[in-house]
């Protein structure tokens, strides 16, 4: 049963959200049980496919076919959907099993039985089936399915509160921009199928020379993906989305971000690996930088404390696009700082996610608490929630690069990377830093201190499990990165920067 | 709506539905399949909705979403079938009991009894689509027109 | 030349779906101009299929030795069709949630979220 782990967490987690209707017919505990039960098989199945990933190397599944390993049909062609996990799709399934496992207890709690739990849950367990999906894909059509399923899923938890006005106005604005991306991307799709005749992503890397045609291509996966992905100048859905959707649900949107942008990884390294040249790598340094600014700059305005943690989130997509931007640049010497600079990006996907995840689930105790997010009349919070004010001072301290945090550990990779590149990119970033630094020091003062103020309602102590959860991660990874770094991130970087040829390998066969 | 409509309505709602089912049934000979044939049915629901006023089917909406969880349901645990090789693996087909005939080369009048998992997977896609669509077009009619009277 | 045609007619449509995209206010005209752009990208998929002079990919009945079209591109066609189904119903559920709360349904009217 082992040997099918990769396709049991996304098939799990697809039963798991059709069947939890039918048990919250019979009762009420028994879909929340069926839930935890869920979450907690596919944390284990991602778990287990991380392991032997990391230690034996790349795992490919062939669905449907006599055996799992029956990659090229009679031919000589590979013709079945197959799912290719090599190390950078186990990170970043860790990582979307770690939210997730954080996430669905606040989300048991916190959102109310009137207000459409079995609905969320369900669409909860969807987004997670949808972005171990598009982790672990081999295929170029089934990412496409996967990405649709999960802007489909995503956008409707975003105007889950169709009572305000504002989450249906972010879910239509948010479900637009998502429509467009996904068609720009089968449209390049359809391209590459339409010259090569195939959808996997293996064989069409080892097919691709340079034609007009694949160089359209390229540019429409970019656009696509850099839309999805939050980046400048086409961020302006994040800020919306992640305010307006309930607050346990916002790190799965979080994770849906960054996995899409481990896509526009894999099509760049390994899909267009052989043939990328550096204006390419320059493009994302730039969009990067612009993202890092621009989110920073609209972060110092903010009065909603969920907005604002949105912006925050936003920049550090940047830092991401930095780090990885820079190796792309550097890919055809390969350099050494290339390397560094792609360990600090893909390293910040991870801290990145425990941050902002912390930050949101911090926001949405306040919301809890006070019922209002408003910068203007909050105030005093210290008095009365003494935990979630240090989880957001740690969370605060870690997103602007403070040692020994995980940020820091992280920001240190992509300054040294990006320095021998250009010192222009690191001062920028470094600023970009600082500015946040400020936003969130500002945003700590108004929420948390001040003269005490009466609460509504006290924190769970689910509220504080997951927040603690995600501290000690936090603390972890900041006080011994080398461990993490060595073991996670390096085989991660490493399977992006040189190991094309690997994954042709393990998919066409020697 | 008046009662030729409603008469009307009346006697082509089982045609559709069986129509729909035609086209569910024979998925794997003809055009057509799960996502199609359940669209189809649904037509004849949407037809039912216009002709009867949403309020008189507002009671089925449980039904409905009952229906489409178990079509979720059935679909994924027929994929849980194949684990013996991989998961997908269509198991049934050739083996001889339910749609297990095997299928002929080349030009043939078609044989209903193959392909195995196929048919049963259409079948849960095609309930399914039926209940979601129809939900659709319901919730739309029962919520979407308050304001014009 | 001439036989790039359809895929020419294609992008046509792709064009005028992203143009409304960016020219209209009204929101079920944004929704009709993500429709033009899905139709215009799946008739742009199923035209890939194309072998000359080839039959419907059916085994029953078939005429013999009669070359046939490709399958694939009409899967693929039919799954982006049932994704685009459900975003349309999607986009125009909030829209009619919008008009609820707001009474219009001009896109610039109903900027709660700014900055």
């Amino acid at each position: 049963m082992s040997v099918h782990a990769p396709i049991l967490a996304i098939g799990v987690a697809l039963l798991g959200g059709f069947a939890a209707p039918l048990w919250a017919k019979l009762h009420k505990t028994l879909r929340d049980l069926w839930v935890l039960l869920v979450v907690g098989f596919v944390g284990v199945c991602v778990g287990y496919v991380a392991v032997h990933v990391f230690t034996t190397g790349i795992w490919v599944y062939v669905l449907g076919g006599r055996s799992p390993q029956e990659t090229v049909a009679s031919g000589g062609f590979p013709i079945r959907i197959m799912l290719t996990v090599d190390a950078m799709s186990a990170f970043m399934g860790v990582i979307a099993a770690l939210l997730a496992v954080v996430a669905f207890p606040f989300a048991l709690k916190y959102i109310a039985e009137e207000e459409g739990k079995t609905l969320s849950l369900t669409l909860g367990l969807l987004l997670l089936a949808g972005i171990l999906g598009m982790a672990y894909t081999g295929d170029l059509f089934n990412f496409f399915v996967f990405l649709e399923v999960t802007s489909i899923a995503a956008c409707a938890l975003i105007g889950f509160r169709t009572w305000t006005s504002r989450a249906p106005e972010a879910a239509f604005k948010t479900m637009l921009l998502y429509s467009v991306s996904g068609l720009l991307f089968l449209l390049a799709v359809a391209f590459l199928y339409g010259e090569y005749g195939a959808l996997n992503l293996a064989y069409i890397s080892a097919q691709l020379s340079g034609t007009a045609v694949d160089r359209l291509s390229l540019a429409l996966f970019l656009g696509a993906l850099l839309m999805k992905a939050a980046a400048a100048p086409v961020h302006f859905w994040a800020p919306d989305a992640y305010g307006q959707a309930p607050a346990a649900k916002t790190l799965l949107l979080v994770v849906n971000t960054q996995v899409s942008l481990y896509g526009l990884w894999r099509v760049l390294f390994t899909l267009y690996g052989g043939i990328l040249d550096a204006p390419v790598g320059w493009l994302v340094v730039s969009l990067g930088l612009l993202t890092m600014g621009v989110a920073a700059f609209m972060a110092l305005v903010q009065t909603d404390l969920g907005r604002l943690v949105a912006y925050g989130a936003v920049s550090q997509i940047g830092y991401m696009l930095l780090g990885v931007g820079v190796g792309l640049v550097a890919l055809s010497g390969r350099p050494d700082y290339g390397l560094v600079a792609m360990k600090g990006g893909i390293f910040h996907m991870l801290n990145d996610a425990l941050t902002v995840g912390l930050l949101f689930l911090c926001v949405g105790a306040v919301e809890w608490a006070k019922g209002t997010r408003d910068l203007r009349e909050l105030g005093g919070l210290g008095h009365g929630l003494p935990e979630v004010a240090l989880c957001f001072l740690v969370a605060s301290l870690a997103l602007a690069g403070i040692p020994p945090l995980n940020g820091f550990a992280s920001k240190i990779l992509i300054y040294e990377g990006s320095f021998r590149l250009s010192p222009i990119l690191t001062a920028l970033a470094v600023l970009a830093s600082i500015l946040l630094l400020a936003v969130f020091a500002r945003a700590f003062q108004g929420a948390f201190l001040g003269p005490r103020v009466e609460v509504k309602a006290t924190v769970p102590w689910v509220f504080l499990v997951s927040m603690g959860v995600l501290v000690v991660g936090i603390l972890v990874l900041g006080l011994v990165p080398g461990f993490f770094v060595e073991g996670l991130v390096t085989p991660a970087a490493e399977a992006l920067w040189r190991g094309r040829a690997l994954y042709l390998a393990a998919v066409l066969g020697g | 709506m008046t009662v030729v409509v409603r008469t009307i309505a009346r006697v082509l709602l089982p045609i559709s539905l069986e129509f729909g089912g035609y086209v569910i049934m024979h998925g794997h000979l003809t055009p057509g399949g799960g996502f199609q044939g359940g669209a189809v049915a649904a037509s004849g629901l949407a037809m039912v909705v216009v002709a009867f006023g949403a309020k008189r089917l507002s009671g089925k909406k449980g039904l409905l979403s009952a229906l489409e969880s178990l079509g979720g349901v059935a679909f994924t645990a027929l994929a849980f079938l194949g684990l013996g090789l991989t998961f997908f693996a269509n198991v049934l087909a050739g083996a001889g009991g339910l749609f297990g005939n095997p299928v002929p080369y080349g030009v043939n009048p078609g044989d209903l009894n193959t392909a195995g998992t196929l048919p049963l997977m259409n079948w849960a896609v095609g309930f399914k689509v039926l209940a979601g669509l129809g939900a659709v077009v319901l919730l739309f009619a029962l919520f979407g027109g308050e304001h014009d009277r | 030349m001439i036989g790039n045609l359809p895929f020419v007619v294609c992008m046509i449509l792709v064009a005028l779906g992203l143009w409304t995209l960016v020219a209209k206010r009204n929101l079920v005209k944004l929704v009709i101009g993500i429709g033009l752009i899905e139709s215009g990208v799946n008739l742009f998929l199923v035209a890939l299929g194309y072998v000359h002079q080839g039959i419907p990919p059916i085994y029953t009945y078939a005429p013999k030795d009669a070359p046939m079209v490709l399958p694939t591109p009409q899967a693929l066609t039919l799954t982006s069709i049932v994704i685009g189904l459900a975003t349309t119903a999607l986009m125009l559920a909030f829209a009619v949630v919008i008009y609820r709360h707001k009474g219009t349904l001009d896109a610039r009217k109903i900027r709660d979220l700014r900055g």
